[in-house]
């Protein structure tokens, strides 16, 4: 099934008097559970791509199915709680509240949704457990490594149960070595079924993906297809 | 808005301000201030025209008071060459008022004079009031033993008088005083009642302090009978001033009038300028109104609020900007962290909610602080200037709205900003 379908989506940024196009006439679908990775030269409309996947920002056209909605011209409350209900980020710079412990920050998203907060709290328990944070729930997030800081924010991003985990460029900021942990924890989650689209430079995480996208230029040069499991 | 969320909210607001407690502290500075001056200055002129009202209260809303003055010099030789001047308020006069106007409950003619009034060796400074039973009626004096001025006192012009509280203090110490008697101006007079202390408005006394040359600093009131004092004390007061002898005659110093209802004070006025104006050729008169002088003190006290009121909002305005100077610090310094809440399903509402209610709780505590802060000043003004104030519960519940007022007003627009800001370029924010 079809979880995410892109019809000649198209993004224009004007700059000044300048047009530029950032994306054109792209078209692309998903399949629930696929491993996606994107990819590309600087500039080429990466993050511009996910951030329309992600619902922070509008198409200037096409169209753009999450689920069974097209979301490409919804309005801002019901993107908002689009953000919150189907879409997870993952952010190159972890992107954690500074005044919220582990826990709190799991919990964001839960929050806006109105889940209660016994609940919320039993929930962000479990998934600091499950990105293997268990014991340090009340930590800040200046107290933990750049590796911990991006479990916590996985595990955030898992909050709301969602139908795709975006991620932007998710080791860019770790050493091998955590970057690689990250990978393993995306490629679990993964093999559990979720959804997820990568934004990399790096040819060792493309390899993971089954699906990858070469962009030039704001439109798909390539789609490669690996076989499911390396 | 679940209770969950309002609470999460104000935990998180809390947490924000209390993470900056000094930019906190010094941004509530203004409304605290402001606050404060509020309840002050409300206190102040709560406690000033209270004060000036309970005094004009004192000279009763029902009645009009009419006092002898001394005109304008006017040189008239007597038979023994030394001069008489005749003026002021007369007992013809009192009937007249008794019989022509209608709607009176009673008419008080008094004669006042400044005397020294002797018990065995004491001696103390009186003013004595020579009226009728009814003075009752239109002072407020209390009967403390014995009993007041009764008809057949002056019928039969009995020397008799009745002291108040101060006098007795003054003069008694220990003795029983009904029945002792009081030496005033070479009678005795036996003591038959104790009444409370008449304080009195600045507009008595004055007058009598002119005419019978002596000034002030009399303890307290001493009551005889009218006709006593006609026949004991007369009409003449003798002056020994620098131009020669001179000497006067006034009947009464005061006559004081009570109406049956207040709506017929100022009709009464009118009909007592008329008579008077025709039997008194000389301005010899004055008439007080109370209840004119209340309706002026309400104005006056209205005024004053008006006059405060926009000097404490001027503050209040000026600490709401501080505040909104300071939210807008506040949201450009966390753009990111709003980046991060609408990329995780915040809405625009949220995060109006969000920096609203920090504002709102900063200023709420400000305006509670304030509050303390400010019911204490008027407690200090009283205890150490003596003057009287009083903190009303509305002037707290005011301020205090006021001061969540200026929260909502003056954090709407940068709750605003910060919900409109674009996420993704709050995100990239640094
Ligand atoms: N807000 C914006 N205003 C104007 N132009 C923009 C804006 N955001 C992106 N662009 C332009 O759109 C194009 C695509 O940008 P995008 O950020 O998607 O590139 P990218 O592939 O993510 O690059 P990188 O690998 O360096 O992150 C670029 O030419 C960029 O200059
Ligand atoms: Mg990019």
């Amino acid at each position: 099934m079809a979880i995410v379908k892109i019809e000649k989506l198209s993004k224009n940024y004007q700059m000044g008097r300048l047009n530029v196009a950032a994306l054109r006439d792209v078209n692309l679908t998903f399949e629930e559970g696929q491993y996606i990775a994107i990819m590309g030269p600087s500039g080429s409309g990466k993050s511009t791509l996910l951030n329309l996947l992600g619902c922070l920002d509008r198409p200037t056209g096409g169209c753009y199915y999450l689920g069974k909605d097209d979301v490409a011209q919804m309005e801002d409350d019901e993107l908002s709680m689009i953000r919150g209900q189907r879409i997870g980020f993952i952010f190159q710079s972890y992107n954690l509240i500074a005044q919220l412990n582990v826990i709190e920050n799991i919990e964001v998203p839960m929050y806006y949704q109105g889940i209660s907060a016994r609940k919320s709290a039993e929930r962000a328990k479990e998934l600091a457990e499950l990105v293997g944070l268990g014991d340090r729930i009340d930590h800040r997030p200046s107290e933990l490594s750049g590796g911990q800081q991006q479990r916590v924010a996985i595990a955030r991003a898992l909050a709301n149960d969602p139908l795709i985990l975006l991620a932007d460029e998710p080791t860019g900021n770790l050493d091998t070595k955590s970057g690689g942990e990250i990978l393993h924890l995306l490629d679990d989650l993964n093999n559990q079924g979720k959804t997820l689209i990568v934004v990399t430079h790096d040819a060792q995480v493309a390899k993971r993906a089954e699906m990858v996208i070469h962009l030039l230029d704001g439109t798909v040069e390539r789609i490669e297809r690996n076989s499911k499991g390396n | 808005m679940t209770w969950y969320r309002l609470r999460q909210t104000i935990k998180l607001g809390a947490k924000s301000l209390w993470m900056h407690r000094l930019r906190s502290t010094l941004t509530a500075l203004g409304i605290i201030f402001g606050v404060c001056s509020v309840i002050a200055m409300l206190a102040i002129g709560e406690g000033a025209s209270q004060e000036a009202q309970d005094q004009i209260a004192r000279l009763g809303s029902r009645n009009v008071i009419i006092k002898t003055i001394k005109p304008p010099e006017e040189e008239r030789a007597d038979v023994q060459g030394a001069r008489l001047q005749e003026y002021g308020l007369t007992y013809a006069d009192a009937e007249q008022f008794k019989h022509t106007i209608p709607d009176i409950q009673v008419v008080v003619p008094q004669r006042r004079l400044m005397q020294e009034a002797w018990y065995l060796n004491r001696k103390v400074a009186i003013e004595v009031i020579g009226t009728i039973p009814w003075y009752t009626e239109i002072a407020p004096v209390d009967i403390r033993q014995g009993r007041f001025l009764e008809s057949a006192d002056l019928k039969y012009r009995q020397k008799v008088c009745i002291i108040d509280e101060e006098i007795f203090n003054k003069l008694f110490l220990f003795d029983d005083p009904l029945g002792a008697d009081v030496k005033i101006s070479g009678d005795f007079y036996r003591v038959i009642g104790i009444v409370s202390k008449v304080e009195s408005a600045s507009e008595n006394g004055a007058s009598e302090a002119d005419s019978s040359g002596q000034i002030g600093g009399v303890a307290g009131n001493v009551y005889i009978p009218l006709t006593t004092a006609k026949q004991r004390f007369g009409e003449i007061n003798l002056q020994i001033g620098t131009s020669g002898q001179n000497m006067e005659k006034v009947e009464l110093q005061q006559i004081t009038i009570q109406v049956k209802k207040t709506e017929h004070v100022l009709p009464t006025v009118e009909i007592l300028n008329n008579l008077l104006s025709r039997s008194h050729k000389k301005k010899d008169y004055q008439i007080v109104v109370p209840l004119e002088l209340l309706r002026q003190a309400a104005q006056t006290k209205k005024i004053f609020s008006i006059v405060l009121g926009s000097i404490a909002a001027i503050s209040l305005l000026v600490g709401g900007i501080g505040i909104m100077n300071i939210m807008l610090a506040t949201v450009s310094e966390r753009t990111r962290e709003i980046g991060i809440r609408r990329a995780l399903g915040a809405k625009r509402r949220d995060i109006i909610f969000q920096f609203l209610s920090e504002t709102v709780m900063l200023t709420m505590a400000g305006g509670l602080l304030g509050i303390v802060l400010g019911s204490l000043i008027p407690f200090l003004v009283t205890h150490f200037a003596s003057m009287p104030t009083i903190v009303t519960g509305s002037s707290l519940i005011l301020s205090f709205g006021i001061s969540a007022a200026i929260g909502v007003t003056f954090g709407i627009y940068p709750a605003y900003r910060a919900a409109h800001m674009d996420p993704i370029e709050s995100l990239r924010h640094e």
